[in-house]
Formats: C-alpha cells, structure tokens, sequence
C-alpha cells in the first residue's frame, strides 16, 4: 500500500485492502503485469473466437447447405456450348448450367456481381455477357475477364448421377 | 497561498438552516439534504450546529463497507456510496464517529456529504458556505480564517481510544489542541437524565 491506507486500528496493514483500495489512486493503478496479463489474454480470446468463427464456417454451416439437392436437367441434352436455366438453393436464385466448349459441366449463378443483372451464355466466345455494363466472366472459373464485375460468380456444385444432373452446393 | 478547505465555526451557527435548504437543491440528492443540523441541549439553549462530512484521513466508513462502495479522492474528499456498489447495508452509517452517512430505505442507499464534489473540484465554494449568513460554515484558506477569527482552527479528534483527523476543521478557541468526545457507555443507566439526552428527559416527563 502505496501511503499507509488501510493500516487499520491496530496498525496493520490488511493483505485483502490492497485488492479493494480506499484511495481512488490506488484503485485505478494498474501495474504493469497486471497490463500485460489483459493484454495476454485478450489477444487469446481473440484468436479463440476468430478460430470458433472459421469451425462454424467450416464444418457447421457447410452440411446444411449441402442438403438442399435440385435435379437440373439429362447430362445427355446438353449439347457442347448449350446451357440449361435452374434455381439453385431455393426459387429466388436464378443459376445457369453450360457445356464448355472442352465439354465440361459448369454451373453459376446467374446473378452478375456487379449490380445484379442477369447473365447470358455466349457460346461461341466461351464466356458470360452481362448485358447491363458489358460485363465478361470466364466459363471455366467464373473469374471476372472484362467490365465493370470485380467478384467471381458464386460457382454451383452440380453431380451426375447416371444421366440425371443434380445440383449439390453452392460456393459463398 | 494555501489551498482553500472547509471550516465550521460552531459558535456563529444561527441555526436558520440555509445550509441544509441549500444543500437539498442539489440535483444529485434533491429534497434529501445531506447535511445535519444538530440542536444542542435543548432546554437550556437554541444553539444549533452544523454537521457537513469531515473527510477523514483514514475514512472508517469506507474501511467498514463491506462492498467497496466509498472512495477516497486524491485531493482527500471522501465520496458519497458508489450507486452501483452500495448494498445498502448501514455498515457506515453505524460507524461514523460525526454520524454523517445517511441510509436511504426507499432507493436502499446509503448517502452522504461530498464537499459539493461538482463545485469544489473545479474551485468553487460548496453550496452550504456559499449560504451561511453567519459564516458559520465557511470555505476559505487557513491564513484567511487566522485573519478573520477569533479562535483556531482544529482537525484532531479523540473519540475514547480512537484518534481521527479530518480535511474539514473546526473553529475552537485557542487552547483546545483536539476535540475530545466524550463516550457513552452502553447498557449503563444513569440516575438522571444527562441534559442534552433529549429521549430520556421525555421518559423521566
């Protein structure tokens, strides 16, 4: 005790007073290990929680998306540059499923991430037009290739199971 | 220039009770004042006294609160019960030694003289000295009160074994040192009624 408060009746300075200080100095002092410990800590149950957030992210959130499965459409009707129009996870989301000109399956969704305008297919050009701002995004990755988007588009998971097409997942 | 403090010059005491009028208007305990008027022996005399806080150097209010509520500032002012702390417990009503904490059932705290904590920290006189007609409660530097008045000023007080000393003093004539204050011993009944025991003078009728 910095100035002899808490010396009680009897003169003895009490162990448990210097915990709960009379003096308004006192009980605002912090020490320097007592700085370092909340800093410790705190910074801990940062990363903790940061690390609670990514598992949730990870292996929490992910199966319940997983479960919303749509049937797009035969594999077989699908020429090479041909597309099929579906809503993937629910009715208010507009996807669109095209061959490649490599023959590759790829689903997107449909919605442009710049402002939300719907994309078109160009076959011949291996490529998505928005027609809003002229906006190029690749078939392959959905990567933005020209225009205004900057985001890729949100890539649909698709499955074949023998012949049917399903829709399995969706990419954030 | 020393640092202005509160004195109490109890023979100026008029008992006209602005001080206590004064200290109700404040906003932080409106029409609760916090300072006590006290009658003494009222049958021989109308002398009143006043009785603000002290502010104890070593406060045994705050050093009986059992949920550390009162806080001692650096510039000695002991304040009033933390609002959020204060478990209404009369802890250091029973203790003080000027009887000064008040317990207030209807909001179950306890409160108490602050020296106008609002006013003095940044200079200004506290609402009862700035009141007082007579002067009797007074807010001025030590050199100013030994120019002004007749007696000196005292901050030591004996109570039985128990010596305190107090931020706040009181104007005393020139031989007294320290104020002792005499204790009554509990569970003795005395033959007659002592002057000032106001309760036992309406017992005896």
């Amino acid at each position: 005790m910095a100035n002899g408060e808490g010396a009680g009746i009897k003169g003895r300075i009490q162990r448990w007073r210097e915990d709960f200080p009379i003096r308004w100095l006192d009980d605002h002092y912090i020490a320097r290990r007592e700085f370092a410990k909340a800093l410790t800590i705190g910074s801990a149950l940062l990363v903790g929680v940061n690390a609670v957030i990514a598992a949730v992210g990870r292996w929490v959130r992910r199966p319940g998306q997983m479960e919303a499965e749509v049937p797009v459409g035969k594999a077989s009707e699908i020429p090479t540059g041909g597309s099929v129009l579906f809503r993937y996870p629910t009715d208010e989301d507009p996807c669109i499923l095209v061959r490649t000109q490599s023959g590759d399956l790829r689903a997107y969704s449909q919605v442009c991430t710049h402002l939300s305008c719907a994309i078109v297919h160009q076959s011949e050009k291996d490529s998505f037009l928005c027609p809003c701002h002229r906006g190029h995004f690749s078939v392959n990755d959905g990567r933005p290739t020209g225009g205004p988007p900057v985001r890729r588009l949100p890539r649909i998971w698709i499955e074949q199971r023998g012949d049917e097409l399903w829709a399995v997942g969706k990419d954030s | 220039m020393s640092e202005r403090a509160l004195f109490i010059d109890y023979a100026r005491c008029i008992g006209c009770q602005a001080c206590v009028q004064a200290c109700e208007e404040c906003d932080t305990h409106r029409g609760q004042p916090m300072i006590h008027l006290e009658t003494i022996r009222r049958r021989d005399s109308v002398q009143t006294a006043p009785q603000v806080c002290m502010h104890c150097e070593d406060p045994i209010c705050a050093q009986v609160c059992p949920a550390d509520a009162i806080k001692k500032g650096p510039d000695g002012v002991v304040h009033s019960a933390l609002t959020h702390r204060c478990i209404g417990c009369s802890n250091c009503v029973l203790a003080c030694p000027f009887g000064v904490p008040k317990y207030f059932a209807a909001i179950d705290q306890m409160m108490k003289c602050d020296l106008c904590y609002d006013r003095t920290s940044i200079g200004k006189k506290p609402m009862c000295a700035t009141v007082c007609p007579s002067q009797a409660l007074t807010f001025m530097t030590p050199e100013e009160l030994e120019r002004t008045r007749r007696g000196t000023a005292v901050n030591e007080w004996v109570f039985g074994e128990e010596r305190v000393r107090t931020k706040v003093s009181v104007v005393v004539p020139h031989e007294v040192k320290e104020v002792h204050v005499n204790l009554v011993q509990l569970g003795k009944r005395r033959e007659k009624a002592e002057p000032d025991d106001v309760a036992a003078l309406l017992e005896e009728g």
